[in-house]
């Protein structure tokens, strides 16, 4: 499977998330996290079906620690959704593809 | 893949090893099972550090790794998995039905579930609402987060001992927390965690709420022998209580006991209904372990494939005759 999600870090943070001109999910997560394994597919294919309308974004928080406590991110997996800026959705926990976009659908 | 016309011989619904397990042994029988592995695929090891009791790794396996290993060994032998969550099921009668939450309907002759048992939570003030923000109920995920920082751990079972051993890597100090002051955990785990020098126990207490605004700053506490209330300095607090199992789904379709353990007849994997067996967490309210759950895994796929063998296809009956043999 080709990936559709984009890896941003500390210093690419600002510029591919905070100033993106479209929504883009981030996916706060690390390599010795189970529930992350869980749900990276899911955003993959997320990403792939919504490419265009949104992007979705990986922030590994083990190497970019800094954006992790911007956002008081203490939970992994926890995604955040970004609109112009502002984070205007949380979700914590591994969550499955139905579920995650019903979650999504009023804010997208 | 998946063809969602046809009749499946059997659909597994589950990843955890009870799950894998019955994909592995019913891909072997050539019943091309179609393996329902959920979002929390890997089950419950998916959250556990090292696994030392699992017989064949003499120096222990971390939980993903062994959950990926029994994934790919699934796979090797040819078992259709599927990443999606079930949203309903109909197990009644000689062809049963499997609805995902994508909406498609699948038809099965048999059924083996194994969906697990999630983390149990205190159901106290606070808890829910710092979910994410200090309440924690995976502490190899989130341990990370609470570097040189007062955490706490909820109860007195083998996972308890585990995290907050575990916890200790990066935590300044682990509280135990427990409400009574005898352990279910096994000696080797309480010995552990009692040997280290990070970790105190706090016994004979009862936790009333999370305290905290957008952050955990504390755990309200009472001790229950004198009912003096406390509050506990903590910046995070990791839930450890047990679990219960995830019958949800089948709860009102099969017999479920009060605890909501679905039940199986003595001896056997069988479930209430025909052709619907049953294995691992969901069942299990004693041993709970690994290498447990796999083996009756194992027993599900070889319960079901008995069953179909014993069993006439409902495919191969043409009406009018009762034979159920093909031309």
């Amino acid at each position: 499977m080709s990936e559709s999600t984009v890896t941003v870090t500390d210093a690419s943070f600002a510029d591919a998330v905070l100033s993106s001109a479209t929504p883009v999910l981030v996916d706060f997560w690390a390599t010795w996290c189970g529930p992350c394994r869980m749900v990276a597919p899911v955003l993959e294919e997320i990403a792939a079906e919504k490419a265009g309308s949104l992007t979705v974004a990986k922030v590994d928080v083990d190497a970019n620690p800094a954006t992790a406590r911007d956002f008081q991110v203490v939970s992994i997996p926890t995604l955040i959704l970004f609109k112009d800026g502002q984070p205007v959705k949380r979700i914590v926990g591994a969550k499955g593809k139905a579920a995650l976009l019903r979650e999504l659908a009023d804010v997208l | 893949m998946t063809d969602n016309s046809a009749l499946h011989d059997v659909i597994v619904i589950g990843s955890g090893p009870a799950g894998y397990t019955a994909a592995i042994y019913t891909a072997r029988a050539q019943l091309n099972p179609l393996v329902f592995e959920g979002t929390a695929f890997g089950g419950a090891l998916m959250t556990t550090t090292e696994v030392e009791n699992y017989p064949g790794f003499r120096t222990g396996i971390t939980g993903p790794e062994l959950m990926d290993e029994m994934r790919e060994q699934a796979l090797h032998f040819g078992a259709d998995l599927q990443m999606e969550d079930v949203e309903s099921v109909s197990l009644t009668g000689p062809v049963k039905e499997v609805v995902t939450a994508g909406g498609e309907t699948y038809r099965t002759r048999a059924v083996i579930l194994a969906m697990g048992a999630a983390a149990r939570y205190l159901g106290i003030p606070g808890e829910q609402e710092l979910l994410g923000r200090g309440v924690s109920s995976c502490a190899t995920c989130d341990g990370f987060f609470f570097k040189d920082q007062d955490i706490a751990v909820v109860g007195g079972g083998d996972s308890a001992m585990e995290e907050a051993t575990f916890l200790t890597r990066f935590a300044r100090s682990v509280t135990l927390v427990h409400r009574r002051d005898e352990f279910r955990a096994s000696r080797i785990m309480l010995e552990r965690a009692r040997t280290n020098d990070k970790i105190s126990f706090l016994t004979n207490t009862a936790v009333l709420a999370v305290e905290g605004e957008s952050t955990v700053t504390g755990l309200r506490v009472r001790n229950t022998l004198n009912g003096e209330e406390s509050t506990l300095a903590v910046t995070g607090v990791f839930i450890a209580i047990g679990h219960d199992p995830r019958s949800e789904l089948v709860r009102d379709a099969l017999d479920v006991d009060p605890a909501g353990y679905v039940v199986v007849r003595e001896h056997s994997t069988a479930t209430s209904l025909p052709g619907v067996f049953a294995a691992g967490d969901l069942v299990d309210h004693t041993y709970r372990q690994a290498i447990t759950a796999a083996g009756s895994g194992c027993a599900a796929a070889l319960d079901a494939e008995r069953w179909l063998a014993d069993t006439p296809d409902p495919s191969e009956m043409i009406p009018g005759e009762m034979t159920g043999a093909t031309s």
